[in-house]
């Protein structure tokens, strides 16, 4: 067979992190909003994604094993550099997935006590994805000024999912707590907007890969569409964070507005799946079991698509209850 | 900082990780086919008794399960971490069975399970008991290719050496290489019993603070009837993984039985402390000819000496007492569900000391379940994959002072989430036994 496929499984890869970045993002966004809301709130916000976050988490373990089975390589380049913020965010995962059943079933200040990880866990796993993918794109070069820099993206990262997660919980909820979540998406907004500025502009600074790739006339006349469409579904968003308008709208346009983030990044790295060092073609597995995978991938990952619809089908329209009685 | 410390270190940071893991997946795989039954004998009797039992145990389900995915997150990163030369030697192997864990399996059982959990009143019966079915397959599907995995590192098969490193030539050899079946078979009914003492022990937990308890009472039955059935089926399958072992990996069994000389009717060794440094056991207690007629089925057989291997052999003692531990824990269970299950058929409320052995036993499943483990990675030792590559072979360059911050960040975690668990577990038997008193 005469297909590439090392590309097939970037592929692969790239959906998977797109759609963990953009399911478990609007999860840990709304576990970064839990002490802006009251008690009886954090329940409803808590039963809006508690039949998700497994799901959604899984897509995390299949984006990582991609990596780790396609392209065994680049996994040990990568995840060696980052290994000691791949731990904080473990952590941070895990105090966070048994938070949701502990915050409900312990008692006292224990509940409290979990209460204060479910978002202490959101926060941190969310700053370390940031400061992973600060450091990824500018290559794990050493060096105070590229540090700051994955500390902003950090930084922009949690803006980032308290916007999916605020826009989420407009779609979820209704009432106070919708109100509220409109006031949290617009802050959650210009966050991003903030963030995606700061990344765009010190970005091909910090890498003159990026800056040869989309610095080059006359493509990059092209490649503005990118910026142009992100700026045209951010301002969508804005204007559809009202009561009145289909509460839908603003989810979808954060989730429009990360596609375009994905490309622009997914355009900014391609060929490469270690920045300068190593391509997609250097750092894959052996042909053999790559096909092999592809044969299970083809038809499982249609029947997976086929259930997470099922399942958010079943659990669709506005949350009312905590989850357990 | 010298390879032997990394190594050490990152062999201690795995092992923790795996064996926090393995408890909570050794009891959610047979928990959920529990969960099953409870549900389908709610489906067909509308007993309100069995709705409790089913609503306190998918809260215990999902509590264990959230424990099992957030270790096995770990546990995926860890892979690639700790053991790199793995991923590059055998990578195309070990590789796409992982894979087809998440792809078939995790996704599988975490969707199910949001919808088992919380839709109980959002979809038709039977589409709930079908998802409850379906997280069932899925944790078992799950046992299978990770099982299909550590059983070929064990006892490798069907692959094709390409420059140096290997690829799959046969991947049915591959998955159903010579100690598969033993060890998933062992595996399921481990899980099968450390189900049923946990759900046991808690149930009988519950009769000791509210003795009058029908869905206690109801589930403890089941429980115990379960086990009653599986612990003899488990002793006979753990015999003939037994057989296997010593047929492809001889030198492990020296190990557990403590043989340091090849020898012919070797005796069967009760106790002793093996003493690594002169190659013997002190204070031992032996049944003559005991081991060759255990292994062999004939008296005077000759028995392969851990002399024969030198030095690619396990060390002794943390197979031989692992062994006896897993062994003794096995009989232990046997006794009591066999007792439990006479007492029952004779009717009438259990004996209050029965219902406290029984909630002694709650989590005896966890310790020989983290026992027989021990015996079979350790046993395996210094290989990581038997005769293809050794486990020093294989650590990466992580330094030691960011394995040494993980770990200790690891330690904590773990412990404050394994204390939590505790707690919630024993208060959540505790409550239903109260609302049961609440409503006489």
């Amino acid at each position: 067979m005469n297909i590439d496929l090392p590309l097939i499984f970037a592929a692969l890869m790239g959906i998977s992190i797109l759609a963990y970045v953009v399911l478990d993002g609007y999860d840990l966004g709304v576990g970064m909003l839990m002490p802006a809301a009251t008690p009886d709130e954090q329940n409803l916000m808590v039963a809006s994604i508690g039949p998700f976050w497994d799901a959604n988490e899984t897509w995390l373990v299949l984006g990582i094993g991609l990596l780790l089975v396609a392209f065994p390589k680049a996994h040990g380049v990568v995840l060696g550099e980052l290994y000691l913020p791949v731990a904080v965010m473990l952590i941070g995962l895990m105090f966070r997935g048994v938070a949701f059943e502990f915050r409900m079933k312990a008692l006292g200040w224990h509940a409290e006590l979990w209460n204060w990880l479910f978002w202490f866990g959101s926060f941190v796993a969310s700053l370390a994805q940031g400061f992973m993918l600060g450091r990824y794109i500018t290559g794990f070069e050493p060096g105070a000024g590229y540090w700051l820099f994955a500390f902003i993206v950090g930084g922009s990262v949690c803006g980032g999912y308290v916007l999916l997660g605020a826009t989420w919980l407009v779609l979820r909820t209704e009432g106070e707590l919708q109100k509220k979540a409109y006031a949290w998406a617009k802050w959650g907004l210009l966050w991003v907007a903030l963030g995606v500025a700061l990344v765009s502009i010190a970005t091909p600074l910090a890498s003159s890969t990026v800056y040869d790739k989309w610095f080059d006339f006359p493509r990059t006349l092209w490649l503005m569409i990118l910026p142009a469409a992100s700026l045209a579904a951010g301002v969508w968003v804005w204007r559809s964070l009202r009561p009145g308008i289909a509460d839908w709208k603003p989810f979808a346009g954060t989730v429009a507005i990360y596609v375009l983030a994905f490309l622009g990044l997914a355009y900014s790295i391609f060929p490469y799946v270690v920045v300068d060092r190593m391509t997609i073609w250097d750092a894959a597995s052996h042909d053999s079991a790559l096909e092999f995978m592809l044969w299970g991938a083809a038809i499982v990952l249609p029947c997976i698509a086929g259930y997470t619809v099922f399942s958010y089908r079943v659990f669709r329209g506005k949350v009312r209850e905590a989850l357990y009685e | 900082m010298d390879a032997a410390e990394a190594l050490l270190l990152a062999r201690a940071q795995f092992g923790l990780n795996i064996a926090f893991h393995i408890l909570f997946p050794s009891l959610t795989i047979a928990l959920a086919w529990f969960l099953v039954y409870f549900r389908v004998r709610y489906e067909r009797s509308r007993d309100p008794a069995w709705l409790a039992t089913y609503k306190l145990w998918i809260k215990v389900f999902a509590l264990s399960f959230a424990m099992g995915v957030v270790s096995g997150i770990v546990m995926s990163f860890q892979f690639g971490t700790n053991w790199p030369g793995f991923m590059n030697k055998v990578g195309n192997i070990a590789g796409p069975l992982l894979a087809y864990e998440v792809l078939t399996a995790f996704f599988l059982e975490a969707t199910f399970l949001g919808v088992m959990l919380f839709g109980m009143n959002r979809v038709p019966a039977w589409l709930h008991i079908l998802s409850t079915v379906i997280v069932a397959v899925g944790t078992s599907l799950s046992a299978f290719w990770i099982l299909a995995l550590n059983s070929w590192m064990h006892t490798p098969a069907g692959h094709i050496m390409v420059g140096d490193v290997l690829i799959a030539g046969d991947w049915l050899q591959v998955i159903f290489n010579p100690s598969f079946p033993y060890r998933i078979t062992h595996m399921l009914l481990a899980s099968g019993l450390t189900a049923s003492f946990v759900i046991a022990g808690l149930s009988a937990w519950r009769l000791l603070r509210a003795p009058v308890d029908d869905s206690a009472m109801k589930t403890l039955r089941a429980a115990v009837l379960v086990a009653a059935v599986l612990a003899p089926v488990q002793i006979y399958v753990g015999d003939l993984h037994g057989l296997n072992t010593l047929e492809h990996q001889p030198a492990k069994i020296a190990a557990i039985e403590a043989i340091w000389e090849t020898e012919k009717g070797a005796p069967l060794v009760l106790f002793a402390i093996p003493n690594e440094k002169e190659r013997r056991n002190d204070y031992a207690i032996e049944i003559p000819k005991g081991a060759a007629l255990i292994l062999k089925h004939d008296a005077d057989a000759e028995l392969k000496g851990l002399n024969e291997f030198e030095p690619d052999r396990p060390p002794v003692a943390p197979l031989f007492f692992g062994f006896r531990l897993m062994v003794g824990i096995g009989v232990g269970m046997l006794a009591l569900a066999w007792f439990g299950a006479w007492r029952l058929r004779r009717g009438g409320p259990l004996p209050r000391p029965l219902l406290w052995i029984f909630a002694a036993f709650t989590f005896s499943g966890w310790i020989a379940t983290l026992a027989g483990w021990i015996v079979t990675e350790v046993g395996r030792q210094p290989w990581l994959v038997t005769g293809i590559l050794r486990t020093k072979d294989a650590v990466g360059h992580i330094s030691g002072a960011q394995l040494g911050a993980s770990l200790t960040g690891y330690v904590l975690t773990y412990s404050l989430m394994l204390l939590a668990y505790f707690v919630v577990i024993t208060h959540m038997a505790g409550k239903g036994a109260e609302q049961q008193e609440a409503l006489k």
